[in-house]
């Protein structure tokens, strides 16, 4: 620990700090525009210069020099840091007034008006007038893909989005070119950037150098309503912040949650806002000679009752999608438990996961944070960059620090780290289990060896084995006291919750492929269920909100709300319960799933008992009161894993759950702004293989 | 300065010779692994001589496929430092120094020129023989106003020896390169102004300086003198002087302008315990005896002398 007097009051900080941390720990505000907590120091902005007694005698950048640098006085008294002084104030605006001289005066037309950095450290630290009487320097704007738009003369230079691209996404793809006053920040003959995470430099940006591309010219922050949510692209359940302006959902931006997503999100979670005003079902179809036609509520709902109550219960089957939040799965295995339906399934995918198993079975049960701690990591059939980027920025992160070996056992890709192919299936991970392999010892050796086990290595014929042989390797004989390597990285928001509630095939009952096999099913409930086609001859439901797969295919579409539109539980891959927040209102005659599962029991004559949010809330918390519980992960026993034996291995290639990032919902599929992304991708792909 | 671009008009591929890939290698080899990005100034450079003095957008791409490192990381050194040239330059590349001692002695006139013989600054002419660019100090700047043409340097130029050099250099006759006044190096321009007595180089002022040591040595030499004074075995001038007569050395004139130059290195670097360089070592101790005046100054000049 090192003492100094920040602004006259002492403060005792780990010798590792640098000024800047010291003085935030003192209380005091640093104004700064290349330092940021999660990216190496550059020092380069010098906004942040302090005065110190006990350092150079001149202004200092705090961000670059660290507390151990600084002297004690003559007689030991702790070195001083002024913030505040005349000094720091002249020397800050001396910097301002030069990032100014080339800065454009556009605030009114910019879209980084009113959250900008430079903007609100002008306030502070800005002169009225300039004393610069040439030309401004003016930059020609760079093509750096189709999300991020750049203003170029804007940009100061704080080489931000350089670091963030080349450190925590991986892609070294930005660069700063020329040098002195003909610096510019540009890609590699400005070429579109490759990464999932690269709308995070937008948010980096200080200046309006990088903006929204979808969202350039569309509102202004302070005509936008914030609301706290959770995002459902992925399983991860990244913590974001939801604009809307009336009705519209403009803009959605990461919030900081150290556990999840720190401050990171990927850019299926940040642009998918487009989708969620296109191709919406804003009001209930029923179909008639083979053609959808609108319909009111009533009819509706009284032509599914109708249906379901004729049917033999037997042959009625209800399938959850991806994007579903507790709530209404909750309802709908109510609802159908007291029709006396059987045949529930939330593994549209054939995952051979199985709540039997117990909860520590499905879970992350590492947890994403643990990502951290891990000192050997093998990923089996998976590709995190594409099923969760942000764990894979994670697990980047852990990489960077050294120490760690990554492997890989399935399809090669380029994970932005230095994992290493093990091989492709089955055959190779027999190997490492059997120690025939040379990762089986870092395996065996590590105390917290963290073993990922993807959606598409679970969904198959031998899915079980699969996981007792993950199971197996992530029991070494060395593992940590509290440490549960095996870790299922779900690729379905809704699936970890609907795993906890039960929603898997009763006693006889079928799964979601017998389901949706031909002459299975008399009536079919889907709830936002997609990925699956349901095999011609059973009237099926779709309750929704995309006329996607699931609608196309449907006799009765119920229009549903989508995540932003309600207020609704989810639990991550890790087994985090966490409510996203009403943001919007969902569009037409759309309701809320759970009043419209309500509103159908009535219907079928099975009156759910709940009338309003918190009532059906309260009777899920009594069912399964670890829903209660909001951002906590009830942790599942790792015991109950040893139990299962499996069966045998194939010995097939594995195939990952996610193929196409930018199209993996059906939010997604209705947006503009991913199918650009994804054809983009594609091309790139096909010229790479050329 | 301004804004460097990649040229419009770019090779389809790039790819080192034989030789210079295997130069290359080398110098990958020398850094350790993990790094041989350190290595992309050396590979850029040698790029760009194999290329006609310019770097096509190729040979980045290929240079960043060898080193491993992320295209634009090349990009960056490329585009820094401005002696990469990224758009074609003429056979006989001339780099004008427009920097301020240059500018005083009349590097705007020679700009001039380059303007009315050659054109526009990075612009190659038709004959693809030349092209220009005005560039920072070079470092001659006691020869200004200067330019370097390739990797030769022309200096103490003027508008017309300027024009003529340009003119020779597209018609493919011999120039020749350094000062084109004729004087050494930076040697003063109109011949010496100081240390021209000629009695300063005959050893008679410096004989009678130096026969103080002998007459230290054999007379009133007290211990508190030579305690604050070197012994003097380590002083190879008093030793010298003590054996020598003056007049013997002034009788054996040719070869003290050439001996002193060689025996003074060679004793420096022996009294600092390190061999004495090339062969200078042989020479000066085999020319030791005729060392009179080890302080001799080689006279006015003649690098053919001191060479010898």
């Amino acid at each position: 620990m090192t003492k100094l007097i920040v602004d006259g009051a002492e403060v005792d900080v780990p010798a590792d700090y640098t000024i800047l941390q010291a003085c935030e720990a003192a209380g005091a505000e640093i104004p700064r525009f290349c330092f940021h907590e999660r990216l190496s120091i550059a020092g380069n902005c010098r906004m942040c210069l302090v005065e110190v007694k006990g350092g150079p005698p001149k202004p200092v950048a705090s961000c670059a020099m660290g507390v151990r640098d600084l002297r004690p006085g003559p007689n030991g008294e702790p070195p001083v840091v002024s913030t505040r002084s005349p000094m720091v104030k002249k020397a800050r605006e001396g910097v301002m007034e030069f990032l100014l001289i080339n800065h454009p005066l556009d605030c009114p037309i910019c879209d980084q008006g009113g959250e900008c950095d430079l903007q609100d450290q002008a306030m502070a630290y800005g002169v009225s007038g300039s004393r610069f009487h040439e030309n401004k320097r003016a930059v020609e704007d760079k093509y750096i893909g189709p999300l991020v738009k750049t203003t170029m003369t804007r940009c100061i230079h704080c080489t931000r989005c350089v670091r963030f691209v080349a450190e925590v996404a991986g892609c070294a793809e930005i660069g700063a070119i020329g040098r002195g006053e003909d610096m510019e920040i540009t890609t590699y003959l400005e070429s579109a950037m490759s990464s999932e995470l690269q709308g995070n430099v937008i948010d980096l940006c200080p200046v309006g150098a990088l903006t929204s591309k979808p969202y350039a010219f569309q509102a202004r922050p302070w005509e936008l309503s914030k609301t706290e949510s959770i995002d459902v692209m992925d399983a991860l359940g990244s913590a974001i912040r939801v604009d809307a302006r009336g009705r519209e959902v403009m803009r959605i931006l990461p919030r900081t949650n150290e556990d999840v997503n720190e401050e990171w999100i990927s850019d299926k979670t940040r642009f998918i806002w487009d989708g969620l005003r296109t191709q919406r079902l804003d009001r209930p179809y029923v179909r008639e000679n083979g053609r959808l036609r609108p319909a009111s509520w009533p009819e509706a709902l009284g032509h599914v009752a109708a249906k379901i109550k004729a049917a033999d219960k037997a042959r009625v089957g209800a399938i959850v999608g991806d994007l579903a939040a507790v709530e209404e799965i909750f309802a709908l295995k109510d609802l159908f438990g007291r029709l006396g339906v059987i045949n529930l399934d939330c593994r549209q995918d054939g995952s051979a996961l199985d709540p039997s198993l117990g909860r520590a079975s499905y879970l992350f049960n590492a947890t994403i944070a643990g990502v951290d701690q891990a000192d050997a990591i093998l990923l089996i059939g998976t590709n995190p960059r594409l099923e969760a980027p942000v764990l894979n920025a994670r697990i980047r992160k852990r990489w960077r620090l050294g120490e760690v070996r990554v492997g890989l056992v399935g399809e090669r890709a380029d994970l932005t780290y230095g994992a290493e192919h093990l091989g492709a299936g089955t055959g190779s991970l027999t190997e490492i289990v059997e120690g025939k392999s040379g990762f089986a010892e870092i395996l065996a050796k590590a105390a917290r060896p963290l073993v990922i086990v993807g959606a598409g290595a679970l969904a198959r014929e031998d899915g079980l084995a699969v996981l007792a042989a993950a199971s197996k390797l992530a029991s070494g004989a060395n593992v940590a006291a509290g440490w549960n390597g095996l870790s299922v990285l779900h690729a379905a928001a809704s699936r970890v919750g609907a795993l906890d509630l039960g929603f898997t095939p009763g006693q006889g009952g079928k799964t979601a492929a017998e389901m949706a096999a031909p002459g299975a099913l008399d009536v079919a409930f889907l709830l936002g269920a997609d990925e699956i086609e349901v095999a011609p001859g059973a009237f099926v439901v779709y309750l929704g909100t995309h006329g996607d797969r699931g609608a196309h295919r449907a006799d009765v579409i119920l229009p549903g709300a989508a995540y932003v539109e309600k207020s609704g539980t989810y639990v991550n891959t890790e087994g985090r319960v966490q409510v996203a927040n009403r943001a919007t209102f969902p569009p037409g005659e759309g309701r809320e799933d759970w009043a419209i599962l309500r509103a159908l029991s009535d219907a079928v004559g099975a009156r759910l008992p709940y009338d309003s949010l918190p009532q059906l809330r309260a009777a899920l918390y009594a069912a399964h009161p670890h829903f209660a519980a909001v951002d906590e992960i009830a942790a599942g026993e790792p015991a109950d894993l040893s139990g299962h034996a499996g069966g045998a291995l194939s010995g097939d290639a594995f195939v990952n759950a996610v193929a196409d990032f930018h199209l993996t919902n059906p939010i997604a599929r209705a947006s503009a702004i991913m199918a650009e992304m994804s054809a983009l991708k594609r091309g790139s792909l096909a010229q790479a293989a050329e | 300065m301004s804004v460097r671009r990649l040229a419009e008009v770019q090779p389809a591929d790039f790819a080192f010779t034989q030789d210079n890939l295997q130069w290359a290698e080398g110098q990958i080899a020398k850094y350790p692994e993990g790094r041989q990005a350190s290595a992309v100034i050396p590979l850029l450079w040698r790029a760009q001589e194999q290329h006609g003095g310019w770097l096509p957008e190729p040979a980045i791409r290929r240079i960043a496929e060898m080193l491993g490192m992320p295209t634009i990381r090349v990009m960056e050194v490329a585009t820094f430092y401005t002696m990469f040239n990224l758009r074609p330059v003429g056979e006989h590349f001339v780099q004008l120094c427009g920097t301020t001692p240059c500018a005083l002695r009349g590097a705007n006139a020679l700009k001039d020129v380059c303007k009315t013989h050659i054109g526009e600054q990075n612009h190659v002419t038709a004959d693809g023989k030349l092209s220009w660019l005005e560039v920072e100090c070079l470092g001659a700047c006691s020869n200004a106003p200067m330019v370097q043409i390739n990797f030769d340097y022309y200096e103490d130029l003027t508008p017309e020896s300027f024009e003529a050099l340009l003119e020779d250099l597209r018609a493919g006759r011999p120039v020749k390169t350094g000062s084109q006044t004729g004087r050494s190096c930076s040697a003063p321009l109109g011949g010496d102004t100081s240390l021209t007595d000629e009695s300063l180089y005959d050893g008679s002022v410096v004989g009678a300086w130096k026969s103080r040591f002998a007459d230290e040595a054999s007379g009133d030499a007290t211990e508190a003198d030579s305690a604050g004074r070197p012994a003097e075995g380590s002083r190879p001038e008093a030793q010298a002087a003590k054996g020598k007569g003056d007049a013997e050395a002034a009788a054996d004139g040719k070869t003290q302008d050439a001996a002193p130059v060689q025996a003074r290195t060679s004793d420096r670097s022996r009294r600092e315990g390190q061999p004495a360089w090339n062969s200078g070592a042989a020479k000066g101790e085999s020319k030791g005896e005729t060392q009179p005046s080890g302080e001799g100054t080689p006279s006015a000049a003649k690098p053919s002398d001191k060479g010898a």
